[in-house]
């Protein structure tokens, strides 16, 4: 079998941001309201907690982040996606929920660099300065749909693959030298 | 003469020059020049011809409501028309051409207007053009619009980029004058978030060239302070160059920041469209100098006083040698004293008032100043320029009494506070007596969704004057936020202003036809007036039909002073006229920023499938479909789209067939109430769909039309996966939403859209299985993987899912990949097809393709008013279920007539392709006098299997009407005869796909 490809190839731009396409990285959707083994499958897939509306909790490198009142996105190795899966599975196992692998509708972006807000703020109508450090967003990045939270010096930005390119030239565009904000 | 003086000037650097040209003559400006300071300095005063009259036009103002000074700026690729000399800050090498004249600014044949002018009044346009009928639109229109116009439109690509940014506050003022600085230090102290806008290059607005004092201090060394204080504030954030351009609903305003425009080509964004959302929003917006209306008020050099006096404080330019001042208020002297001040002439003060008692008259008559109560300008000398006024009694009728000689002619009528960001979202004004304006009314300010105001104004745009009533209101309006503050404020007259609209009072007809209002758009005193004599009350009527105000400026200089004429003229009180709308934006936004970065590669998304960089480098011709751009077909070097479309089917046919088909809608439903919840989504029974099978669904909307369609797969037992068309898959996953969050919320049922997890690839025709087995993996034979049903495994070392489906008729495979892996997958199928005679098709072939097979296409065979029984589709509706979404839809009367267009295969009689949307014609015409139509063509293809034209459509009563003849129109005129036959064309009973 082939290496996965991400959509972009890990494609860069560094302009007073650096934005960079990163991946493919593990992604699971889970769909789950208020079930007794839902802390365990959180816990068990990516160590971290259950967050709390509009939050990421994190682990080491995986994250758990609230996306809905029923849904979370579980972020960890690519490769470590069927067994967690499993995991999951096992969980759960009599309460009503749905655990899919959507690592490869993805894209990821990281926009790294003091001004790095910048960029987001050209494209996304969020308030960066009242988004908290374990925050997570959905939101837009101009015509179509992203979520992203703040990472190590800057963002951490998903959009869905088909987009990646559209997303990539946006980033760039926003982060070219001499349109700082 | 206007020039340069030799001293002062307050915003150049003299030490800088800077090169520029103007209709091509090479002048010389200074950094730190507006465009306009510059075009005077070099003695340009004419810049311009009007609109209508062509009359020669010189700069009136030094702001944005310059309505005269319009010009091409910059050339090919970053030539912008219409752009305003008075807030075009200099650059070397600007080139600025003047617009609306031919041959030359100088002598313009346009001219001869202005000598027809009593044959061009207000609304000649509908008086004149009437008959006959046709000319309008083939001699009147095309010659009017040659001879009127103002600049050019670019024609090439612009060569700057823009973009839009989003900002959040608590307060967002709008004015960087005295008044909104206190408002942002106020804010800014008490710890609020605070974005100050402001329109020039420059903060302090009008108090750095008419106040004496600022809080005790000079104005210089005030805004020192002030600023320095401000820049401190982390909470505080200052834009210059930055117009607040609309205020909307919910404290949303729409700010364009001019970045790059006095820097172009020095890698900046051009603009920037700031897309603020504020708490609250204060105004700090200033006011705008009235002009007067006397005879002869356009000839170049009449000029506002407050712009004569900002171009000799500001640039050092003086507009003339010896200027006339021209009044009705005591804020015009300080023209006098600055020009006074300056070392230039001022012959005399022109003052319609009788009474002059004020402490600036007091000073410039003190300075020696000739003051002259009681008069007014009875016309201006001159043509290309000012060379005199004659003066007249303002009580009379215009006799001269006296003339004087003079280069520049500096009026005021008085002040108009800048309420159009109050407007914009509903905020009223009221007619303040006391200084002869229109102001804010703060009982009915615009609001929020709770009621309270969401916008405050301070300073002169509340109309209040002075920089001690700028600082208090300042102040002021930042503590009466969220209170119920409502009074007007306490508005101490600094003006003794007698309003005067026109000049003199009793103008004689022949001074009224030389009185401008509307400089921009060519309107006259006489205009208005002859309007309310044809009967125009409404302002907004006489508006559209004078034009007053309708120019680029929209009227700054003209709609109060239009107004007040027209009430006159109505014998009406100003505050019975009112105003006309204020809308957005305050002054012209271009439309790059408006588009920001959406242009080019980025002005929409475009959605790829992972296999989307083989198909360009492969030659593939795109078709949109959605935001995706699929393959149409992969045409050969020398072969037609037609040509590689009929390639593309015979060779799927009759070898071997690869087509991307990743752009399908996936989405995963699972839950203990997900059967339920499809057999009530589809129009067949998905909950008894057995694990490993598939089966084709059909989804209707309430009404019962159909909406979409596809092949459902059980996955295990509580786990489906639907498949919808490429276009519905959003659409669908919506609807599912939809109806689980807000009608059956109760049910336990889940979703997920996994449309892009997957690659999905259609292998087709008689090869496809052995190209499956020579990739190899996993069983595909006919028993192991019959006809609809799936099965997960691997092929080539690929985990896949494999469907055994087919909507081209032929042995096909579905196989859906990692999209990480989809284009090595792909990859893999065309190596290991060669053999196998493998070749991608495109879109079009599979269209072809399902035609030939009767398989209809969501949006080819419905349009949002068919219902699957129209299309022959019962077999795949539940007659057993007791509901499903549009069962009781379908059962209406029009709907369940057997009188409906239903489905029908057509071939012509000499085998010809039916045009496009062709309609079956019936006898007789309707009550319209158009034809009678039963039927229309809804897919129409040559067959390259068939080699001969074959259709699908609508026809009344279709399928009882099989073998009969029918009639269908074309475009060209004529008819073609087609039969009706059985949608099935190829293999009907589905033999080669079942092999």
């Amino acid at each position: 079998m082939s290496d996965p490809v991400s959509a972009l190839g890990g494609c860069r731009f560094d302009g007073f941001a650096k934005v960079q396409e990163v991946g493919p990285l593990g992604m699971i959707t889970l769909r789950a309201k208020d079930l007794k083994g839902l802390a365990k499958a959180i816990k068990a897939v990516t160590g971290a907690k259950v967050p709390d509306m509009r939050r990421v909790t994190r682990s080491s490198d995986r994250i758990c982040a609230w996306m809905s009142p029923d849904e979370y996105l579980l972020i960890l190795p690519y490769t470590d996606v069927s067994s967690a899966l499993g995991l999951i599975a096992k969980a759960l196992a009599n309460e009503h929920h749905l655990a899919v692998d959507v690592s490869d509708a993805r894209a990821v972006f990281q926009i790294r660099g003091a001004d790095a807000g910048q960029v987001l703020r050209k494209l996304c109508p969020v308030d960066l300065d009242r988004m908290a450090p374990d925050e997570i967003r959905r939101s837009r990045a101009a015509q179509v749909a992203v979520a992203f939270w703040t990472d190590v010096d800057g963002y951490t930005l998903v959009s869905f693959r088909s987009v990646a390119g559209y997303v990539m030239e946006l980033l760039s565009h926003s982060a070219q030298p001499g349109s700082e904000l | 003469m206007s020039t340069r003086l030799s001293r002062g000037g307050r915003l150049i650097d003299r030490s800088t020059a800077q090169d520029f040209t103007f209709n091509g003559k090479r002048l010389r400006g200074l950094q730190g020049d507006t465009l306009a300071s510059a075009l005077l300095a070099n003695d340009q005063m004419l810049v311009g011809r009007s609109f209508k009259y062509h009359r020669p036009r010189g700069i009136v103002a030094s702001g944005p409501e310059e309505p005269n000074a319009l010009m091409n700026l910059g050339i090919g690729e970053r030539l912008e028309p219409n752009q305003r000399a008075t807030t075009t800050e200099l650059f070397d090498g600007l080139e600025a051409a003047s617009q609306n004249h031919w041959p030359s600014l100088e002598f313009d044949v346009g001219v001869i207007n202005n000598y027809a002018a009593r044959f061009l009044p207000a609304g000649f346009y509908y008086k004149t053009f009437i008959h006959p009928r046709a000319a309008w639109k083939h001699i009147f229109e095309p010659v009017i619009r040659h001879s009127a116009g103002l600049g050019k439109a670019p024609k090439q690509r612009d060569a700057d980029r823009y973009e839009q940014a989003y900002a959040f506050c608590d307060l967002l003022i709008i004015g960087g004058g005295v008044a909104g600085l206190q408002a942002a230090l106020t804010a800014g102290q008490a710890g609020q978030r605070v974005i100050l806008l402001e329109q020039s290059p420059h903060l302090g607005g009008r108090a750095m060239v008419d106040a004496d004092l600022i809080d005790g201090n000079s104005p210089e060394s005030w805004m020192a302070v002030t600023t320095d204080a401000l820049a401190r504030m982390d909470n505080v954030t200052i834009r210059i160059r930055t117009t607040g351009a609309g205020v909307y609903d919910h404290g949303y305003v729409l700010a364009d920041e001019r970045i790059a425009d006095h820097t172009p080509g020095d890698g900046r964004p051009k603009q920037r469209l700031w897309r603020i959302r504020a708490a609250h929003i204060v105004t700090a917006t200033g006011a705008i100098e009235r002009p007067l209306a006397f005879a002869g008020n356009d000839v170049p050099g009449v000029m506002l006083a407050s712009a004569v006096r900002d171009y000799v404080v500001n640039y050092a330019v003086s507009p003339g040698d010896r200027t006339v001042i021209v009044t009705n208020n005591d804020d015009a002297y300080r023209t006098a004293i600055a020009l006074k001040s300056a070392g230039l002439e001022v012959p005399i003060v022109v003052d319609a008032r009788t009474e002059v008692t004020g402490d600036l008259p007091t000073k410039a008559r003190a300075m020696g100043i000739r003051v002259e109560t009681g008069r007014a300008i009875a016309k201006v000398q001159g043509g290309k320029r000012v060379t005199g006024v004659s003066l007249c009694l303002h009580a009379g009728e215009g006799a001269v009494v006296e003339d004087i000689q003079c280069d520049a002619v500096a009026m005021s009528g008085g002040w108009s506070p800048v309420v159009h960001l109050w407007s914009h979202c509903g905020g009223k004004l009221t007619w303040d007596e006391g200084i002869a304006a229109f102001v804010p009314n703060p009982a009915r300010p615009p609001v929020n969704h709770d009621g309270s105001a969401m916008v405050t104004v301070a300073g002169a745009a509340a109309g209040v004057f002075g920089t001690d009533q700028a600082l208090e209101s300042g102040a002021a309006v930042v503590t009466t936020v969220g209170t119920d503050a409502r009074q007007m404020p306490d508005r101490k007259p600094t003006d003794n202003i007698l309003p005067v609209w026109v000049m003199p009072q009793g103008a004689a007809p022949a001074l009224r036809n030389k009185m401008w209002l509307d400089y921009q758009n060519d309107v006259k005193v006489s205009d208005v007036q002859l309007a309310a004599r044809e009967g125009y009350e409404s302002v907004e009527h006489t508006k559209r039909y004078t034009t007053l105000g309708m120019a680029t400026d929209q009227g700054k200089l003209s709609n109060i002073n239009g107004l007040a004429v027209l009430s006159q003229a109505l014998n009406a009180e100003i505050r019975a006229v009112g105003t006309t709308t204020f809308r957005p934006p305050y002054t012209p936004v271009t439309l790059g920023t408006l588009a920001g970065e959406a242009r080019g590669d980025i002005f929409q998304p475009l959605r790829k499938t992972p296999m989307h960089e083989w198909h360009l480098k492969s030659g593939a011709y795109f078709e949109p479909v959605g935001l995706w751009r699929r393959p149409y077909c992969f045409p050969q070097p020398g072969e037609t789209h037609e040509q590689a479309v009929h390639r593309e089917v015979l060779n799927t046919r009759q070898n071997l067939g690869l087509l991307d088909a990743s752009t399908l809608g996936k989405i995963v439903v699972k839950g203990p109430d997900a059967g339920r919840f499809l057999d009530m989504l589809y129009t067949g029974v998905m909950s008894t769909l057995p694990i490993g099978k598939c089966r084709y669904g059909l989804m209707c909307n309430e009404q019962g039309f159909l909406s979409d369609d596809g092949v459902v797969a059980r996955i295990d037992e509580d786990t489906w996966l639907c498949h919808t068309t490429s276009g519905g898959a959003d659409r669908i996953h919506a609807w599912m939403e939809d109806w689980l969050q807000c009608e059956w919320w109760d049910w336990q049922v889940y979703t997920a859209s996994v449309t892009e997890q997957y690659a999905q690839v259609a292998v087709v025709g008689p090869n496809a299985r052995n190209l499956l087995q020579a990739l190899g993996g996993m069983d595909v034979s006919k028993d192991a993987l019959p006809l609809m049903q799936w099965a997960d495994g691997n092929l080539g070392g690929f985990p896949v899912r494999v469907y055994r489906i087919s909507f081209s008729g032929e042995l096909s495979y579905e196989i859906a990949v990692p999209a990480s892996h989809g284009l090595a997958f792909w990859n893999a199928c065309i190596e290991a097809g060669k053999s196998l005679k493998i070749m991608p098709y495109g879109t079009e072939a599979l269209h072809v393709m399902r035609a030939e097979k009767g398989f209809i296409m969501i949006g080819d065979e419905t349009d949002g008013t068919v219902i699957p029984q129209d299309l022959g589709l019962a077999w795949a509706i539940s007659k057993k279920k007791p509901d499903y979404l549009g069962k009781r839809g379908q059962e209406r009367p029009h709907l369940a007539s057997p009188d409906r267009w239903k489905l029908v295969g057509f071939e012509t009689l000499e085998g010809s392709v039916i045009p496009d949307g062709a309609y079956i014609l019936a006898d007789g015409s309707n009550d319209n006098g158009q034809r009678n139509t039963q039927g229309r063509v809804t897919s129409t293809y040559r067959s390259p299997t068939l080699n001969r034209g074959i259709a699908m459509g609508l026809l009344r009563r279709g399928p009882d009407r099989m073998g009969e003849v029918v009639s269908f129109n074309t475009v060209t005129g004529g008819t073609v005869e087609a039969r009706v036959v059985n949608p099935v064309f190829y293999d009907p009973d589905g033999e080669k796909q079942n092999v």
